[in-house]
């Protein structure tokens, strides 16, 4: 018995000695990820998910990252914060990745922070919310485009093109809304506007005829709703149903063909400012981000038989920096962090990076386009 | 607006609601009076009803009429094959037993139907136009005539069924005393099965009429599960006029307190009315001391 265990534990070790010996030809970069694949969020995760997925399968055909293949773990963090932090704790722990891209979503973001902080590993979210990237974390970068642009590109509109100053917000009870929220407030000064109704929505909620009734025949001259999918296409159809006659604005959490197909004829009309991807095809030649957009939008559909949105342009974007900063400094967290810092007029899916010491969002005003659904369609606003 | 239009619509918006919660509370207390199970598994076939609809209009391409009648069937089978498969099986385990095990076939169905179906949300097509009505200058649409006359037609359908045919009689006589009624030679079991079907075609019925409204998606049977169990606890559990009274009040109260008070305390409507009933009245506002259940 304790021979026959003797020569177990010796040829296991053989074996293991043979793998390891193999593997240190060349092994492979760990990167983890964290999204939201199933749960509320998932038509964040999913489209994330398969993107990194994509973007990774084929840098390494392509030969992978100086000769050595990248390896992508995921874990799906169901939009819990307690999911995300087991799974953060997993990936620098157990599986001892080099750099995390993800979470999804905002909380769950905001709850693995100080862990990557801790640990040293550099994160790029693909989460929106300001308070990612503001105040400056060392460690956390993001790629999905601040609220706060998204913001000030509907109120700059409002402001120089139709001459709007009173505005009805809409805002669904969750991070997106909130923060979303927060700086339809914090930003409407600045831009001569003036709230006149702030109401709320549930993200499970089916009918808002009761918020919109109030403001049939009141002071607003605009309403701003700011949710996801579906309850702005909830809005959208409240509104018509209503005989509401001004104009709706939308956010960008919206900016997918689904919000379309869900409202239906009652899209027509609405306004939200979009990252480029939707209108990929619209956009001049002469368009720096042109050529990444047409190469997502391709690639994804050929491979997955919808057209990439801009949701999973956040882990293209994530992908493609962690790329970037690799390729020049080498896989050391520190090195990664560093070179991501350094990374200077990156165009990718969600806009034009320029990271900074002072600004690990990287992004400007004009990361943002303002769309118009013209006939089921996107159109760009002129 | 002035203010009466505001007051009309938040009614028109809080009884078409209400008649959807009236539906679905029906499904919990017609299962509750013959077999004494709360059936948290009621919400799950709403959104099996709209779910149904969405595939079989958009991939299978049934046409309108015989779609509606086949997802009204397939949602029976599943609760047919639910009751035949879960409950019947333990025989006669005590209710509690029995909740416990509604409430993990809803997740069952529900992480079924997210395989299936994806997890997507899903819009589909009104029954007849989505243009405005106008009534008293407020607006509803014509999707909200449909679930009002359908919400009426089940009344009036169950009404006649429980008090003039057999079937119907034989439930209500389970519903008062199980014992007597195997006495008397009626198949107690298979009234059980029957509850189950019922409640379940009542159930997708209501999940049919609401989904152009909503829109579906395979989550959508939570909330209005609760609501619909709301509706029930405040009409005291009976297959009457009370639960459908409970629902509509329940509407009307959302409505009118979303409207006037906040939006933010929608939800929370719903769930201090249950709790101020269970409380106070756990016969619910319409029962008598005790329980008549049918």
């Amino acid at each position: 018995m304790l021979k026959a265990l003797r020569w177990f534990v010796v040829s296991a070790g053989l074996l293991s000695l043979v793998l390891s010996g193999t593997a240190l030809a060349a092994p492979p970069i760990k990167i983890g990820a964290l999204f939201s694949i199933t749960g509320g969020a998932s038509f964040l995760g999913e489209p994330e998910r398969n993107t990194a997925e994509m973007v990774v399968k084929q840098i390494n055909a392509a030969g992978g990252i100086k000769g050595r293949e990248l390896q992508l773990i995921t874990y799906d963090t169901q939009g819990d914060a307690t999911k995300a932090v087991q799974a953060a704790t997993k990936l620098i722990k157990e599986d001892k990745v080099s750099a995390i891209i993800g979470p999804s979503i905002t909380g769950d973001t905001m709850a693995i922070i100080p862990i990557v902080e801790k640990a040293q590993i550099p994160l790029i979210s693909c989460a929106a919310g300001i308070k990612i990237t503001e105040p400056v974390k060392k460690w956390v970068f993001k790629t999905a485009q601040n609220d706060s642009l998204a913001v000030a590109k509907i109120y700059d509109y409002l402001q120089k093109q139709r001459k709007i100053s009173r505005v009805a917000i809409l805002t669904v009870s969750d991070s997106f809304g909130s923060s979303g929220r927060e700086q339809l407030v914090k930003q409407a000064k600045s831009f001569g506007i003036q709230i006149v109704s702030d109401d709320t929505y549930g993200p499970k909620d089916t009918d808002m005829t009761a918020q919109l009734t109030k403001l049939r025949g009141g002071k607003a001259q605009a309403i701003i709703c700011w949710g996801t999918n579906p309850g702005p296409a909830v809005v959208a159809r409240n509104v018509k149903q209503l005989g509401l006659r001004i104009p709706l604005f939308m956010s960008h959490g919206v900016s997918s063909k689904k919000f379309i197909e869900l409202a239906g004829d009652a899209a027509n009309g609405i306004i939200l400012p979009s990252g480029h991807v939707i209108v990929a095809n619209l956009l001049p030649k002469s368009d720096k981000q042109k050529k990444s957009l047409m190469a997502f939008t391709n690639s994804y559909k050929k491979l997955y038989g919808t057209e990439g949105d801009h949701f999973g342009g956040h882990a293209w974007d994530a992908v493609m920096l962690l790329k970037g900063a690799i390729e020049r400094g080498g896989d050391s967290p520190a090195a990664i962090r560093d070179e991501l810092e350094k990374t200077r007029n990156f165009s990718g899916i969600g806009g034009i990076f320029n990271f900074s010491p002072s600004d690990h969002a990287g992004l400007t005003i004009d990361a943002f386009e303002l769309v118009e659904v013209k006939n089921k369609k996107w159109a760009l606003v002129k | 607006m002035d203010p009466f239009e505001e007051i009309i619509q938040y009614a028109l918006s809080g009884l078409s609601n209400g008649a959807i919660y009236a539906l679905i509370g029906y499904g919990f207390a017609t299962i509750y009076s013959s077999t004494g199970i709360i059936n948290f598994a009621q919400g799950e076939f709403v959104m099996l009803g709209g779910m149904l609809m969405m595939f079989l209009l958009t991939v299978a391409s049934v046409p309108f009429l015989p779609a509606v009648f086949l997802a009204i069937a397939v949602s029976t089978a599943v609760g047919l094959a639910f009751e035949r498969l879960a409950i019947r099986p333990l025989g006669n385990a005590a209710p509690l037993r029995l909740i416990i095990i509604t409430i993990g076939a809803s997740i069952f169905i529900r992480g079924a139907a997210m395989l299936i179906w994806g997890k997507d949300t899903h819009a589909i097509p009104a029954f007849t136009g989505s243009e405005p009505l106008y009534i008293f200058g407020a607006t509803i649409l014509p999707q909200h005539l449909w679930i009002f006359a359908i919400t009426v037609l089940i009344l009036i359908a169950s009404k006649l069924f429980f008090n003039y045919s057999i079937a119907g009689k034989a439930m209500r006589a389970c519903s008062f005393n199980r014992q007597a009624a195997c006495l008397v030679g009626i198949d107690v079991r298979k009234m059980v099965l029957f509850s189950f079907m019922i409640s379940s075609a009542v159930g997708s019925m209501a999940g049919i009429i609401i989904a152009p409204l909503t829109m579906t998606s395979y989550d959508v049977g939570v909330m209005l599960g609760i609501k619909g169990f709301c509706a029930a606890i405040i009409g005291g559990m009976g297959t009457g006029a009370g639960t459908i009274i409970g629902g509509l009040l329940l509407g009307l109260l959302e409505a009118f307190g979303a409207g006037l008070i906040s939006a933010s305390y929608k939800d929370a409507i719903a769930f201090i009315i249950l709790l101020l009933i269970l409380f106070i009245r756990p016969q619910g506002i319409f029962g008598s001391a005790e329980i008549d259940r049918v």
